[in-house]
C-alpha cells in the first residue's frame, strides 16, 4: 500500500502538510484533529500531533481562553514533530482566528467559519472590524465558508435540536479537509457508527455533516486544487497510531506480563496523567488492579504496599502530585523496594499550566526529598517510546530494588505518532524471583554486583522481618543509630543507583561522533532537536544530536561524548535543569536554551540558536 | 491463594504467644500502656489460624509505631499517618495476608486522618488498632486531636483552643464495618476485642484507651481505674441491655432520641426499659460514639459490627468477571488493538 500513484488530475503532490484545527472548547476540535490523524495514519503517512487545549472544561463560549487547538503534521517522509507552523488553519470562530493567526505562515491557507463572525463574537475578542472583510487577512489564502448554515441545511428533516445540529459542524470542517487532502471518509464513518450505535439520529447527523463538508469541497470551486501526501516509507511492519499516555499504559501492562507479577496502579486524578488511570482501569482481564486513591500520598503509599507484597506497584501523577509524594518516595528509597512513579510533567510551579507541557520536574525528581535520597530517573523521547521505557523502568526497578521516576510530559502524553506494534516475544525478559531461601537471609544483605537487597515478600515462611523508614544496620537490617553505619548505608544507596550506569545503553550520537556543536536533549524535545540537527547537517554544519533516556544515572560514556564537541547546547523546556546537572557533574561549560511557554520547541528556534553559537565560535576562533 | 489459609492452618503446628515475640528489645518507657497492648496482641495472634508468615503489621510514626518490630511476623514501620494507605495496597495485591495497622491518635486522626477515613469507607480488610493516649508522646508532649479542650501541654501552655474529635464518630462517619473501644490494662476485655477485630471480615477499627505515663499520666484513669470502672464504663454486649454499675443496677434508656441514665427499681424502671445493644443499628452506634465520661459511662466493647463485601474481594471479583467475559488478557492482541495498518517489506 505504499505504492506511490500518480496524483490524479487537479491535485498536487506534497511531502508534508501541517493542519491546525482551532475552535471553541465545545466545538470538538480535539475529536476533529484525532479523526484526521487516524485517517492519515491508517493511510500510511508518518504523523505527529500536538493537541493544545485549555484547562477550563468550558470557558465562556467564543472567548480567547476557551480556544482549543489540535495541530497535526502528516508526511510521506519520516517526521519528528507536529510542525513548527501550520500550512492550513481551520478557525471555527473569531477567538480561534485571533489566538492562532500568528502561527500561520504568510500565504498559508486559512479556512474560517464565516457564520461565527457575528458582531457579538467579534466584539468578545476585541475585533473592531470584521477581519474577513476588512482586508487584514490579505497575506493569507483566505477561504470563508458558511459552515454553520451549510451544516444546518444538511441535517434538515432529522429529529435533532438546533443545538445538536450545531454540535456536528466540526464534522463538516473535517469532511472539507478530507476532500482537500483526498482522504477517505470511511474510517470516520465507521467510528461514528460505533460511537453512536445507540443513538442513530446523532450518528446520522454527524455523517451528514461529514459528507456535506466533503461534497462542498467537491462541488464548489473555492479550492482550485487538491493535495496528495503519499504514504511514508516506514519500516515494514504492522502499525497503529498511539499517544504517549496510551503507550505508557500498554508498556506497564506488558511489563507486568514480562515480570509475571500483578500490576497495581495507585493514582489520584490529575491532568495530564489521568488518562493512564483510565486506560489501566479497563485492562482488568490482564489482572491489572487500579486504585483511585483519596490523595496523592495514599496513591504512592498503596503502590509501595503493593510492591512490598510482591506486585509491580506504580503510581502516576504530575508535578504538584510528585511534590506530595516526596516523603513516601523517600520511604521507598529507604526500604529499597521496587516502585515506578510516573510524572507527566506540566507547566508549574504550583498548579501552573495544567494542560501545557514543560520539563520542570527533573530537579524535583533528582533532589526533591530530604537527605541523600537517590532514585533512578528515565524519560521517553517520543509518544511511542513511552512503551519501551515503561518496560525499562521495571527492568531497573526489579533488578536494583529501587524506585524509578518515569518522566513523561503533557506533549508526549497527548501527542501521537505511528507505532510499529512489537511482537511480545521480542520484548525483554525482566522477571526476577522472590527470595525464598532461609539460609543466610538478611533483609539488607546485597547482591555483590547490583547491590540490590533481597525481595522477601510476606507469605514466605522463615523470612519474617521488619523494614521501615528508620535507618537500618547494614546487612542485618535492625534499627541502627550507629554513625558509621548511617554513612555506609547512605553511600551504598548512592552507589547502587550510580552502578546502574554499567547496565544501560551508551549515549548514542546522531551525526558525526565529534564536531563543533553537540545538541544534548532529554524527553519530548527529541523531535524538534532531531529535525533541527538534520537541517543543520544538510547545510554542512558540524552539529550532532545526543538524547538522554536515562537521566539518573547518566550513561557511562556521557562525558566522553560531550567532550568530543567544541560546545554543548542543552535546550530544555525549563530554566536549565539538565544544564545544571551536566555542568555540576562534568565541569563542562554547556550552554542552555531555555523556554517555558507551555509549548514544545519549534525546530526553527533551535536551528537559529545553534547557528548563533556556531557563529560566535567562528568569531572567537578568528 | 485466598482460600488456602484455613487448610494451611489445619496442617500447621499450633503456635503460641512466644512464637509471635521477636528478638528485638522493647523500648517503650517502663510503665507505658503499650506493653500490655503488645502482650495481648501476641497472645491472641495464634487464635486466628494464620501461619506467622501470612501476618503483617504495618505502623505509622509515634510510640505505637514501634510495635511491628516486636512482633515476629512481617512488619513495616512506615511514615507518619500513611500506614492505612500502604496496608490498602498490600491487601489489594495480597488478599491472602492478614494485615494489621498499628497507629496512634496523632498518626490516625491528625496527619493520617484522610487515609483512616478512606480505608474504613472502602471496607479494606484491615484491623486498625489505634492507641489513644490523648497526647503526642514520641515528640515529647504536644496536644493531640483527642486532647481535651483547654489542655495545657508543651505546645499549649495557655491551654488548647481546639475541640477534640471522637475517634469512634469518625470511624462511624466513614462507615467502618467493625468499630470497638477497649482499655490497655483491661486484659480480658482487650483480648476479647482484638479477637473480635481479628475475626472480622472487613475494616475493623479499635480504639485502645492507652496510658502514657510520661506525658499524659492518668489520661483515662477517672473511669478506667479498678475502683471506679464498673460505675463509669459501659461494657457493651450484642443483644444485651446496656446495664452498668457494680451491681448492674444502672442502665441507659432512650428518652425520645436522647440517652439518659436510669436506675433499675427507681421510678418503676425495670430491665425492660433499658436499651438493648444492637451492633447493626446505626443510630445506637451514633449514640454510643458520642456519650462519654463524665456525663455518661464510657462505652467499651463492639459498638458496630456489620457485614459487607471487602475492597479486595470486590477488586478480585471485577477481575474474575472481566476474565470470564473477555477471556484472559492476550498481550499481542492488546498491543494490536484499534485501527492498524501494515507497511509491506518490499516497498521500503
Ligand atoms: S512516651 Fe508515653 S506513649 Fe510513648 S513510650 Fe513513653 S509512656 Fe509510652
Amino acid at each position: 500500500m505504499t505504492t506511490v500513484k500518480e496524483p490524479p488530475a487537479g491535485t498536487r503532490q506534497l511531502e508534508r502538510v501541517t493542519i491546525r484545527f482551532a475552535g471553541d472548547s465545545g466545538d470538538g476540535m480535539q475529536l476533529t484533529g484525532s479523526q484526521f490523524t487516524r485517517t492519515a495514519a491508517v493511510f500510511g503517512n508518518d504523523i505527529s500531533t500536538y493537541p493544545d487545549f485549555p484547562a477550563e472544561i468550558r470557558a465562556p463560549a467564543g472567548s480567547l481562553p476557551g480556544v482549543s487547538g489540535f495541530q497535526l503534521s502528516f508526511a510521506s517522509t519520516r517526521i519528528h514533530t507536529p510542525g513548527d507552523q501550520p500550512d492550513v488553519l481551520v478557525a471555527m470562530n473569531p477567538a480561534a482566528l485571533k489566538s492562532n493567526l500568528g502561527d500561520l505562515l504568510p500565504g498559508g491557507a486559512l479556512v474560517v467559519n464565516e457564520d461565527a463572525f457575528t458582531p457579538v463574537n467579534l466584539n468578545k475578542v476585541g475585533y473592531a472590524s470584521n477581519p474577513l472583510t476588512d482586508g487584514s487577512l490579505s497575506a493569507y489564502n483566505l477561504f470563508t465558508v458558511p459552515i454553520s448554515t451549510l451544516n444546518a441545511r444538511a441535517s434538515e428533516g432529522l429529529e435533532l435540536t438546533n443545538k445538536q445540529i450545531d454540535l456536528t459542524k466540526n464534522f463538516f470542517a473535517l469532511g472539507l479537509m478530507f476532500w482537500l487532502y483526498d482522504r477517505s471518509m470511511e474510517p470516520t464513518i465507521r467510528w461514528i457508527d460505533e460511537k453512536f450505535s445507540k443513538r442513530p439520529v446523532i450518528a446520522e447527523g454527524n455523517k451528514r455533516a461529514l459528507r456535506a463538508g466533503y461534497n462542498f469541497g467537491e462541488t464548489t470551486e473555492i479550492f482550485h486544487e487538491r493535495y496528495v501526501v503519499p504514504p511514508a516509507r516506514l519500516a515494514p511492519g504492522r502499525y497503529r497510531n498511539i499517544t504517549g499516555n496510551e503507550a505508557t499504559a500498554l508498556g506497564f501492562v506488558a511489563a507486568s506480563q514480562l515480570a509475571e507479577r500483578t500490576l497495581f496502579y495507585g493514582s489520584y486524578p490529575i491532568t495530564p496523567a489521568s488518562d493512564i488511570l483510565h486506560s489501566l482501569a479497563a485492562y482488568k482481564n490482564f489482572g491489572v488492579k487500579t486504585y483511585q486513591a483519596e490523595d496523592e500520598i495514599a496513591a504512592i503509599g498503596a503502590a509501595i504496599g503493593a510492591s512490598y507484597g510482591g506486585a509491580l506497584g506504580i503510581t502516576g501523577t504530575s508535578g504538584p502530585g510528585l511534590a506530595l509524594k516526596s516523603e513516601a518516595l523517600g520511604l521507598a528509597v529507604m526500604v529499597e523496594l521496587p516502585l515506578v512513579v510516573i510524572d507527566v510533567q506540566r507547566g508549574g510551579p504550583s498548579t501552573g499550566l495544567p494542560t501545557k507541557t514543560e520539563q520542570g520536574d527533573l530537579l524535583q525528581s533528582m533532589f526533591g526529598r530530604n537527605s541523600d535520597s537517590p532514585v533512578a530517573i528515565i524519560a521517553p523521547a517520543t509518544p511511542a517510546e513511552c512503551f519501551d521505557m515503561a518496560i525499562e523502568a521495571w527492568r531497573i526497578a526489579l533488578k536494583y530494588m529501587t524506585p524509578v521516576v518515569f518522566l513523561s510530559d503533557a506533549f508526549l502524553a497527548n501527542g501521537a505518532e505511528p507505532w510499529a506494534i512489537p511482537d511480545p516475544g521480542d520484548l525483554p525478559h525482566i522477571a526476577v524471583p522472590n527470595r525464598t531461601e532461609k539460609e543466610g537471609f538478611y533483609p539488607y544483605s546485597r547482591d555483590p554486583v547490583t547491590l540490590a537487597r533481597p525481595w522477601a515478600v510476606p507469605g514466605t515462611p522463615g523470612l519474617e522481618h521488619r523494614i521501615g523508614g528508620l535507618e537500618k544496620s547494614d546487612v542485618i537490617g535492625n534499627v541502627s543509630y550507629d554513625p558509621d553505619n548511617h554513612h555506609r548505608m547512605t553511600v551504598l544507596r548512592q552507589d547502587k543507583i550510580a552502578g546502574i550506569a554499567r547496565d544501560i545503553p551508551p549515549l548514542d550520537v546522531f551525526g558525526a561522533p565529534e564536531g563543533d556543536l553537540l545538541i544534548l536533549g532529554w524527553g519530548s524535545t527529541y523531535g524538534a532537536i532531531r529535525s533541527a540537527v538534520e537541517r543543520l547537517r544538510e547545510r554542512g554544519l558540524a552539529v550532532s544530536h545526543a538524547h538522554l533516556r536515562h537521566l539518573n544515572p547518566l550513561p557511562a560514556n556521557t562525558e566522553t561524548v560531550l567532550r568530543s564537541f567544541g560546545r554543548v547546547l542543552v535546550p530544555e523546556l525549563n530554566l536549565g535543569h539538565l544544564l545544571m546537572l551536566i555542568r555540576a557533574r562534568y565541569l563542562i561549560d554547556a550552554i542552555g536554551y531555555n523556554r517555558v511557554r507551555g509549548k514544545p520547541f519549534r525546530i526553527a528556534e533551535i536551528e537559529v540558536e545553534a547557528e548563533r553559537i556556531l557563529e560566535a565560535m567562528k568569531v572567537a576562533a578568528r | 491463594m485466598t482460600d488456602e489459609k484455613n487448610s494451611v492452618a489445619a496442617t500447621l503446628p499450633v503456635l503460641t504467644r512466644k512464637d509471635f515475640v521477636s528478638d528485638q528489645e522493647v523500648r517503650w518507657c517502663p510503665g507505658c500502656g503499650d506493653y500490655s497492648i503488645l502482650a495481648q496482641t501476641q497472645k491472641v495472634m495464634p487464635d486466628f489460624g494464620y501461619p506467622r508468615e501470612n501476618i503483617v503489621f504495618i505502623s505509622g510514626i509515634g510510640c505505637s509505631g514501634r510495635l511491628p518490630y516486636y512482633m515476629n511476623t512481617y512488619g513495616f514501620h512506615s511514615i507518619h499517618g500513611r500506614a492505612p494507605a500502604i496496608a490498602t495496597g498490600l491487601k489489594a495485591a495480597r488478599p491472602d495476608l492478614m494485615v494489621w495497622v498499628i497507629t496512634g491518635d496523632g498518626d490516625a486522626l491528625s496527619i493520617g486522618g484522610n487515609h483512616l477515613i478512606h480505608s474504613l469507607r472502602r471496607n479494606v480488610d484491615l484491623r486498625i488498632i489505634m492507641f489513644n493516649n490523648r497526647i503526642y508522646g514520641l515528640t515529647k508532649g504536644q496536644a493531640s486531636p483527642t486532647s481535651e479542650f483547654g489542655k495545657i501541654t508543651k505546645s499549649s501552655p495557655y491551654g488548647t483552643v481546639d475541640y477534640p474529635v471522637s475517634p469512634l464518630a469518625i470511624a462511624l462517619a466513614a462507615e467502618a464495618s467493625f468499630i470497638a473501644r477497649t482499655v490497655d490494662t483491661h486484659t480480658e476485655h482487650i483480648q476479647q476485642t482484638l479477637e473480635g477485630a481479628g475475626r472480622h471480615h472487613g475494616s475493623a477499627f479499635v480504639e485502645v484507651l492507652q496510658n502514657c505515663n510520661i506525658f499524659n499520666d492518668g489520661a483515662h484513669r477517672e473511669f478506667t481505674d479498678r475502683e471506679v470502672r464498673d460505675d463509669r464504663m459501659l461494657v457493651l454486649e450484642h443483644g444485651k441491655p446496656m446495664l452498668f454499675g457494680k451491681d448492674r443496677s444502672k442502665g441507659i434508656r432512650l428518652h425520645g432520641h436522647q440517652p439518659e441514665i436510669v436506675t433499675i427499681g427507681e421510678n418503676g424502671i425495670t430491665e425492660a426499659d433499658i436499651l438493648v445493644h444492637d451492633e447493626t443499628d446505626p443510630l445506637i452506634a451514633f449514640m454510643l460514639a458520642h456519650i462519654y465520661w463524665p456525663e455518661f459511662p464510657v462505652p467499651v466493647g463492639v459498638v458496630r459490627r456489620i457485614s459487607r463485601p471487602t475492597h479486595d474481594e470486590l477488586m478480585t471479583n471485577q477481575i474474575e468477571q472481566a476474565i470470564a467475559g473477555r477471556g484472559k488478557g492476550d498481550l499481542a492482541r492488546l498491543l494490536a488493538s484499534g485501527e492498524t495498518w501494515t507497511v509491506e517489506g518490499d516497498e521500503a
